[in-house]
This record gives C-alpha cells, structure tokens and sequence, in this order.
C-alpha cells in the first residue's frame, strides 16, 4: 500500500514543485549573503569616487564620450543625430545625454 | 468538515495524478517545451537581473561623486578652463569648497587601450610616480615596481615608476586610472600651470544644487554646470537602454516561445480531443477536465520558471553573466573584473512569473474549455 502511495504522480509533483520552491528560498537568502559580502567592495569603490573625484564608472572605456559619458559633449555618441548607428557599441548602445541644468 | 477538506484535497490528488501521467505519456513533446521555457525564463531572468545589479551599482558608487562639475565650453566643445573661473566661483554663495580637476585621457598604442590619466587633490603620488588600475596593469603586464614609458604630447618618453596597483575591489572605477602628480600631469600633456580641466564643487546645502549651478552659469556664461544626479541618471538611463536592447532581442525569442504555445494550446491533437471526450463519457464534468489540463499547464510553467529563475541567478551573479559581458565590453581593451549585488524585489519576480506563467496557462485553458463543454460523443466521433 505504501509504495503504491508512493508511486503517486501528485508525490512526484509535490517533490518537483518543492524543490524548486526551495532553490528559489535559497536564491533569496542567498542575495542577503552576497550583498553583505559585497558591501566592503562597495565601499572601497565608493571610497575611490570620493577621494579622486571621479564621475563616472570605468565600464566602457573604448572611446573618451563612452569612459566618461556623463562629462562628453551633449550627443557626443550621436555625431551625425540622436539615433545614428554608432562606431563603437558602446555609443552605438548609449542614450541621449540626459537634459544639463538648469 | 474536515472531511469535505480532506475529499477536495484527495479530489485535487487525483487530478494532479492524472496530469502528471499525461505529461510523462508526451515525454518527449513536454520535455522539449519544458526547455524551451526554462531557456526563456532564463534570459529573461538574466537580463533583467543584471540590468538591476548593474543600475544599482552605479547609483550606490556614484552617491559621493563631486556635487557639481563645471566644465568651459568653447565653439560648443569641452575645453581647457583659466583659474579665475576657480576664483569667480569660490566665492559663490551656497559653494562650500571648489578645487581644480586635472584629467585627461592616453592611447597606448602598444596595449591599444586609452586610460584615463588624472591628479587626486587628495594625496597625489610624488612626481615620477603613477599610481594605476588593475585592468590597466593586467593588459599591459605591468606590477608595482615597474617602470611604465609613455609617449608625451611632444613625443619624448616620459618613465613613470609604478609606486601601486589599485586594489581589486575598486575596479569598477578605478579599472583604466593612472593617478600623477600635477607636474608630471602638466609636463606630459604640455598644459601650462594655471589651466585645469574641469572644476569640482561641494555645496553647503544639497537642496541648493540646482540654485548654485544657477548662479555658476550667470557669473561664467560659457560654463557646462554637470549635477551629481545627472551622473547617476546618465547610467540609469544607459543601463535602461541597453538593458530595453536587449529585451528586443529576446522578444523576438518570447514570440517564438508564444507561437509554439499558442500552436500547442489551440491546436488540440485528435488524440487529446478523443482522451477529454473518453473522460467526460465515463463521468468526468467540464470543471474536473479543465482542472486537470490547469494542473498540467501550471506544473510544466512552474517547474520551468523555478529552474529559469535559478539558472539566471547562478549565471549573473556566480558566473559574472558572460552571455552579457560581450554586450557592455564592446571593443574596449581594459575591462574591469567586478561583481555585482543582487537586489531581491518581489515585484520583480512576480511581474516575470506574470510575464510567463499566466500566458502560457490561459493558451492551454481557451482550447480544452472549448473542446470540454462538447458533446462527449461528437468529440469522440470527430
């Protein structure tokens, strides 16, 4: 009687599903874990940006409008207009520069 | 009343029963799109989450950037801008402290990478020495220690000794930096003294940002005043678009996947037609068939999006997202190691388990709904 019960497609299911809900329980303890390991490297960046000054992230640095995109001349990805297909992907993927103030 | 609870419990058994037996009679047919679920899921996921991490970490490493930049324009260009700016705005009201930024950019022609040269105002190193980034010192082999000869503006060789290689951790900003002193700086670019490339300004009041830069542009008209959150809103709106390029591609993939489940779910096989009017000949009502195909389509979409979502987990934040990586790398030669933190947000998941579940389920429903509320013996004859 108890294998048959054990052989039950709804046993089956009920182990798939649990598991499952149990790596996405992980996944979310898991992010807890992370940001608090991550939070020195945070700092040390942020420590950075502080005593440098800097502006910008060091993530594409391809072209001078892409390594500081925030301090390029306004649509300076965009020579020829706002969505023209750039040389390099990085401009080719950056958006027009956001409004300056006032 | 326990046991009407125990019934609908034992009822709700037999039909997921029943669906786990049809999935496993389709083996193979459920398996492949039980595939291609995960594999949707998973780059949905995956761009998604990196999107965030990445918009995040920009905004977290951005929060103690220099308030406000002035830059001088000249004929609509970034240029070169005379001390007396630096007078005319220290005395602003509502400025706090204005120093002299000195930063500009080299191509290394052996390396075929530009870095970014730049003067600290906060401890430079000594004249003849460089201080430079991780990514920079990988590209070029280069360790603490070393001498780095660099071509000056007039083409002479200018040697640096290498006093220190940036700690790792710091790469996100720091991956192309080479920090000298103002003198080197000046003599290497042929800037003379008295010249600065940008001006960084605290101000007193954080909610008076917007006023001082106000003020800036009356006293120095032919001024580019750049604001901290500009900084921080121009990689949100990068990270926004690149992350919207990306969802593109990928739709072009959603489409495919609802295709196949439209033709799965619209297109009831002559077998599954016959197998529901089997089931309502022997007693089964409308309800407890489409129960049971609602059972089927929620395990399959559940199972897939559960494994989809964890993969994605694994694949952006322990294996540094490579299927991505290509994307935000473009043809830049110094790139920087970094990793990212996760930022759960539960409307995140529901809005891509919405996004993919709810779909799919309400596909597999429309046609059995359809083909349940037939007369048994007609869909057996068909």
């Amino acid at each position: 009687m108890t294998s048959q019960r054990n052989r039950r497609g709804s046993t089956l299911a009920g182990w798939v599903l649990g598991m499952g809900a149990l790596a996405l329980l992980l996944v979310l303890l898991d992010s807890g874990r992370l940001a608090a390991s991550h939070a020195e490297t945070l700092r040390q960046g942020q420590a950075r940006v502080m005593s440098d000054q800097l502006t910008d992230p060091a993530l594409f640095t391809e072209a001078r409008y892409a390594r500081h995109a925030s301090q390029a001349d306004q649509h300076a990805a965009f020579q020829d207009h706002p969505m023209a297909l750039e040389h390099f992907p990085a401009g080719a993927m950056t958006p027009p520069t956001v409004m300056p103030l006032p | 009343m326990s046991f009407l609870h125990n019934a609908w419990l034992e009822r709700q058994r037999g039909l997921i029963d029943f669906s786990v037996a049809n999935l496993g009679r389709r083996r193979g047919r459920n398996f492949g799109l039980f595939l291609a679920y995960s594999l949707l899921v998973f780059l949905l996921a995956s761009v998604v989450l990196y999107g965030d991490a990445l918009r995040r970490e920009a905004r977290l490493l951005l929060a103690d950037a220099p308030e406000l930049v002035v830059q001088r324009l000249t004929a609509g260009r970034h240029d070169l801008l005379p001390a007396e700016w630096l007078d005319k705005v220290t005395g602003l009201r509502g400025v706090r402290a204005a120093e002299g930024r000195l930063w500009g950019y080299h191509y290394d022609p052996a390396a075929q990478a530009n870095s970014t040269l730049l003067v600290p105002n906060d401890a430079p190193p000594a004249p003849g020495q460089v201080e430079i980034g991780a990514a920079l010192a990988r590209a070029s082999g280069l360790a603490a220690g070393d001498v780095l000869s660099l071509r000056s503006f007039d083409g002479k060789p200018f040697a640096f000794n290498i006093s220190r290689v940036f700690e790792a951790e710091s790469e996100l900003v720091s991956a192309d930096l080479m920090r000298v002193s103002a003198t080197d700086f000046r003599a290497f670019f042929g800037i003379e003294p008295g010249r600065y490339t940008d001006l960084a300004l605290s101000v007193s009041n954080p909610r008076e940002v917007r006023k001082v830069a106000e003020k800036v542009l009356d006293r120095l008209p032919g001024a580019r005043v750049v604001a901290r959150e500009e900084m921080r809103r121009t990689y949100e709106a990068a990270f926004n678009w690149r992350q919207g390029v990306l969802l593109t591609f990928l739709s072009t993939i959603l489409l495919a996947f609802a295709l196949l489940a439209w033709d799965k779910a619209s297109g009831l096989s002559a077998e599954e037609r016959r197998e529901i009017g089997i089931l309502k000949a022997v007693g089964w009502d409308t309800g407890d068939v489409l129960r049971m195909k609602l059972w089927e389509g929620a395990l399959l979409s559940v199972a897939a999006f559960l494994t989809g979502y964890v993969l994605a987990w694994l694949h952006v934040f322990y294996a540094d997202a490579p299927l991505f990586t290509a994307v935000l790398k473009g043809w830049s030669v110094l790139y920087p190691h970094f990793s990212l933190s996760p930022q759960i947000d539960v409307a995140q998941i529901a809005t891509l388990f919405f996004l993919t579940v709810l779909p799919y389920v309400a596909a597999t429903i429309a046609p059995v709904w359809h083909a349940a509320t037939l007369d048994p013996d007609a869909v057996m004859r068909e």
